[in-house]
């Protein structure tokens, strides 16, 4: 129907040239309008995304006062600091333990959440999803002060177990596992909600019917629930693997890299030599490490995304 | 056992119900059992600000129950919340966020209802580079920024490095990429005929906009006005990178870097001002809860 009277819209304006002028404008300018409404992302993105990302590879190419080309002996440089391949090793522990274990959370807590009546989801969901409001910088203080070395409310209440003071921050290991700890805190409500609205979108006739042909709760989870969910996994997955890989509040706030460089992420790594020792050449190389896997995840995350706009 | 003693005297089906539904009982308590430990686990970290925030700095370092205030004061919301310093930080920050929401709308509307309506060589390509530019992280980008800033600062004259109003131009990176990303789903959701009527009686692409696209898109709007918000309120790589002086922080990186004055942590300050940092963001979710979880999930629900 709509169709038929914009054609005879049409129709109606072609009938005099001079109405046929102004119709070949509105055409000129549903093409202008379109370029002029786009212009500021487009020179947004140009401009502060696309122009730094290809001039930080111009950077890691320059020698540290920055006034002559050095090619890749930036690179080869790195290649040789134990510091580097520290870096590279934990941010990939970093990345992958902490996605698991949000993911991990994340699925079973949606599930528990998705148990209980409809009424009580809205104010349980709006509990479990405080940490990830909080901005990261804040909450990441209230986390250092829980691992303080001298008032730790952690060591506090595990001495009355008879486990002695845990060196939180200080040593390699609980430093590690201190800042994973808080990145699942602060990710798994992410997780959460994508996978409760993915839960919400399984029709229940599914379930039905596997009850109905005797599945357990696991046969159920394994031939329903995760393959219904994949899509959305895969995305949720994907994309907090670039946000973690290429986190820096957590860590910067809660060690600085230290013990001894032993928790530097990228991130972190990059700010402490580009910024704090001002090697802005090798910061920039230090970072640009971060790109492959980056391109990776997003080349997946992209095919992810539409296939499922071609499935909607 | 049991289940026999009531199969002889009840009918099967109703023992077939109950069983179902003792199993489900059961569901529903191991359920609610779990519930409760996850979040002590997620809520411990604010819980406790705000405990250590109502204490003083005396009975911290008493190494008292740190769980709980046995003396409970205001005193140290009352010390930030005059102090110049803390005001400034909290200042700065509110202009930030709040310029930054305006030009991240009054770039991405457009672009979206172009994108989501107009279709234009490379259009599709477009929007594809939006969505690739989202997946950009700030620590990729801030040394090329930085330098960047050096060399216009050099080469203009204008003083761009440590100053608070350049991260309303740095922002909008981040926030600018999703909220164009969710506004296209939002507005290619809305039916053709509604913007095709428009046109039929004469509407311009301006007021079919402002009209049409923006008042049915409004909860998209929303999401994504709180997304801008929160993205930039809690930004602290940028701020940390680009500003130094005392007086042009944001407020986290202001309440990590002042409050900590050496190796002496205030931690009854700290908290507090944490608390307060973290208040705005939790204040918008407690009331728009579900337009914050509509602009979470778009993102890879609406492709």
């Amino acid at each position: 129907m709509a169709d038929v009277v914009v054609e005879q819209g049409r129709l109606a304006r072609a009938a005099s040239p001079r109405k046929r002028t102004s119709l070949r404008n509105a055409m000129g300018r549903k093409s202008t309008v379109a370029f002029f409404l786009t212009l500021p992302l487009i020179l947004l993105i140009a401009l502060l995304v696309l122009y730094p990302a290809f001039y930080s590879v111009y950077l890691a190419t320059l020698n540290k006062a920055m006034t002559k080309f050095v090619g890749l002996s930036n690179f080869t440089f790195l290649f040789k600091r134990e510091t580097f391949w520290m870096v590279v090793r934990q941010s990939c522990i970093f990345a992958i333990t902490a996605v698991v274990f949000k993911a991990l959370i994340g699925f079973i807590v949606a599930h528990f959440v998705h148990n209980i009546p409809g009424k009580k989801q809205r104010k349980w969901r709006g509990m479990l999803l405080v940490p990830w409001v909080i901005p990261p910088a804040m909450s990441t203080l209230a986390w250092l002060w829980l691992f303080d070395p001298s008032y730790s409310a952690f060591n506090y209440t595990l001495s009355f177990f008879g486990i002695g003071p845990i060196p939180w921050l200080g040593d390699t290991f609980w430093a590690r596992f201190s800042v994973i700890l808080v990145n699942v805190w602060y990710g798994a409500p992410f997780f959460l909600i994508m996978y409760l609205a993915a839960l919400k979108s399984v029709p229940d006739q599914l379930y039905e019917a596997a009850a109905i042909d005797g599945a357990n709760w696991w046969q159920k989870i394994w031939h329903i629930t995760l393959p219904m969910m994949r899509n959305i996994i895969a995305i949720t997955t994907l994309f907090s693997l670039i946000v973690t890989f290429a986190n820096f509040d957590i860590v910067r706030i809660l060690t600085s890299g230290g013990p001894l460089d032993r928790t530097h992420l990228f991130a972190t790594w990059a700010f402490q030599v580009g910024i704090q020792s001002s090697d802005i050449p090798l910061g920039a190389c230090v970072s640009l490490f971060m790109v492959p896997i980056l391109a990776v995840a997003a080349v997946f995350i992209l095919r992810d995304v539409n296939k499922r706009g071609n499935e909607a | 056992m049991s289940t026999l003693a009531i199969d002889k005297t009840g009918p099967t089906r109703k023992v077939k119900l109950r069983s179902m539904s003792r199993d489900r009982t059961w569901a529903l308590r191991w359920s609610y059992f779990f519930l409760v430990l996850f979040a002590i686990f997620f809520l411990i970290p604010p819980v406790y600000m705000l405990i250590t925030s109502l204490k003083s700095s005396a009975e911290i370092s008493a190494a008292t129950n740190p769980w709980w205030v046995f003396h409970p004061t205001l005193s140290n919301y009352v010390e930030l919340l005059t102090s110049n310093q803390f005001l400034r930080f909290f200042w700065n920050s509110s202009m930030i966020s709040i310029v930054v929401v305006i030009v991240t709308m009054l770039i991405s509307i457009p672009a979206a209802f172009a994108l989501a309506r107009m279709k234009f060589w490379g259009s599709a390509t477009l929007a594809t580079g939006v969505f690739l530019t989202y997946l950009i992280p700030d620590s990729l980008l801030f040394i090329p920024l930085f330098k960047m800033l050096a060399v216009v600062q050099d080469f203009t004259g204008i003083t761009l490095l440590n100053r608070w109003y350049v991260l309303v131009f740095i922002y909008p990176t981040l926030t600018v990429p999703f909220c164009t990303w969710i506004m296209i789903g939002y507005f290619a959701s809305i039916p053709k005929e509604l913007d095709e009527a428009a046109l039929i009686d004469g509407a311009s692409w301006l007021q079919t906009l402002t009209r049409i696209f923006i008042p049915v898109a409004l909860p998209g709007l929303i999401a994504a006005t709180i997304f801008a918000f929160t993205v930039s309120w809690a930004q602290f790589l940028y701020p940390l990178v680009f500003t130094t002086s005392i007086d042009q922080l944001v407020l986290p990186v202001g309440i990590t870097t002042t409050l900590i004055k050496g190796d002496v942590f205030n931690w009854g300050q700290i908290m507090t001002g944490a608390l307060l940092g973290a208040a705005p963001p939790l204040v918008i979710y407690a009331f728009l809860m579900d337009y914050y979880i509509a602009g979470l999930t778009a993102g890879a629900t609406k492709g």
